[in-house]
């Protein structure tokens, strides 16, 4: 499946200060389908480069850190167990940077 | 599969119009609205904070403390169009701070440039160079990279009030939001700073001062002003400074954090807890005066910039590092006058939080 991930509010400097990944995931288990959560453990492994602390907390993203689906607080679709279809556009914002 | 989508069909109205999809849940309601709602009541609350604070006058000379994050980004586009739509008649101008951190505020005021441009207001930049004859590179050089903040933090409250006098403005607006308002209560008592947990959730300080102070964000949370510039497209800068790891505050904005996602209403309470604290009488508050070398409000003899700049200068950088030292004689001389306003300049350390 491809994504689109967004990188932004300095979280970008995680990865390289790359803002915009476009990635391919192959479904990790037999499962048929992706959610927030295997992509966030996706990103962890693949993108973040360094201090991972500043972008997840235990499993899911760090307090502060804003996740939306396709321009779409992840509040509404389920956090953690949305799920996610092919070309689906997710953007990671810090909110804990310079006022 | 078919369940699966009417579920989600019945919740995905925004619960204001009923009409569109909704993209936010609101921090403070857990209203799930739409776009277009979003922006409407977003704005909306801002200027009914504004108009029942009074906190503006016809005709007024405005300042927007501008760092081109975030915060003051938001702030300047919103003061911008409510002063257009509901006519407040106020002059808006841009005052940015060139602390001189090369690679994180040059890079950032070129942000401040662009808005100058995109909002059409006029720009001042004021420099810790020009005010104190000291870069932040320079003073790093000069002490490392332990309170550093705290020169910036001191340098930064006294450049603001130059850079406003210097626009003959009669108010300066900074983007402080409710988060911040939330870390600064917790850390205050932390800290068992009185005077600061007095004021510190005032949305107007220093109105017996030459410039007072206000903070329109005061109840507009983090998040959302991070999605209004997100869904607005506005162009804001976002690096960490170099060298701000204030680890003690970052301690505090984290709990604020890890209570938001339990409890969005925290922060909204906690301010509430911090504006309806009542200071007892025999508690000592600092004695506001006159800086004898500068003359900017200080409640020593000497204000705290005077005294760290004395001390970079003599190449003494520890000097009014601290409890009040040398200078301003032994002891702190914080004295009764229960209940006054209390104006010790000492700044926050850190961040462009000065409260």
């Amino acid at each position: 499946m491809q994504f689109t991930l967004e990188f932004g509010g300095g979280l970008e400097l995680l990865c390289d200060s790359v803002k915009i990944h476009k990635v391919n995931i192959n479904l990790l288990n037999d499962s048929d389908i992706l959610t927030m959560k295997d992509l966030l453990s996706w990103v962890r492994t693949n993108l973040i480069k360094e201090r991972p602390e500043m972008f997840m907390k235990g499993d899911t993203v760090r307090p502060g850190v804003l996740v939306l689906v396709n321009d779409c607080d992840w509040e509404l679709s389920g956090q953690l167990d949305t799920t996610l279809e092919d070309k689906d556009v997710i953007v990671f914002i810090s909110t804990l940077h310079g006022g | 599969m078919e369940a699966k989508n009417k579920k989600a069909v019945a919740s995905r109205l925004c619960c204001l119009c009923n009409l569109r999809r909704p993209v936010l849940k609101r921090p403070k309601t857990l209203q799930q609205i739409c776009r277009e709602c979003f922006y409407e009541v977003f704005e909306e609350e801002i200027h009914q904070v504004i108009v029942q604070n009074r906190l503006f006058k016809s005709g007024e000379r405005v300042a927007i403390g501008a760092s081109g994050g975030k915060d003051s980004t938001v702030l300047a586009y919103v003061l911008s169009e409510l002063n257009r739509r509901h006519n407040y008649g106020l002059d808006l101008f841009l005052l940015s701070i060139d602390e001189g951190i090369t690679g994180y505020r040059d890079d950032s005021l070129e942000t401040v440039k662009r808005n100058e441009v995109q909002y059409g207001l006029p720009l001042k930049i004021v420099s810790y160079k020009d005010l104190y004859g000291w870069t932040m590179d320079e003073i790093v050089k000069m002490i490392g990279l332990k309170n550093n903040c705290t020169f910036c933090g001191v340098f930064r409250r006294q450049a603001l009030d130059r850079g406003a006098a210097l626009l003959k403005v009669e108010k300066l607006v900074t983007g402080h939001n409710a988060d911040d308002i939330a870390e600064t209560v917790l850390l205050n008592i932390l800290r068992g700073d009185i005077a600061r947990l007095s004021r510190c959730t005032s949305i107007t300080t220093g109105e017996d001062g030459p410039i007072p102070r206000c903070k329109p964000f005061k109840y507009t949370y983090e998040k959302e002003i991070v999605m209004y510039a997100y869904f607005k497209k506005l162009d804001y800068f976002s690096t960490e400074c170099i060298y701000s790891p204030n680890a003690y505050r970052g301690f505090a904005r984290e709990f604020i954090k890890d209570l938001e996602r339990i409890r969005p209403r925290a922060i909204l309470d906690i301010i509430k807890s911090g504006e309806d604290f009542r200071i007892a009488t025999t508690t000592k508050m600092p004695e506001q005066g006159t800086c004898e070398r500068c003359g900017y409000i200080s409640s020593q003899k000497w204000c705290k910039a005077c005294v760290l700049l004395e001390g970079l200068n003599r190449g003494l950088p520890k000097m009014g590092i601290g409890r009040p030292r040398g200078v301003n004689g032994d002891h702190n001389k914080e004295t009764k006058k229960p209940g006054s306003v209390a104006k010790s300049i000492e700044s926050k350390q850190c961040g462009s939080l000065d409260f």
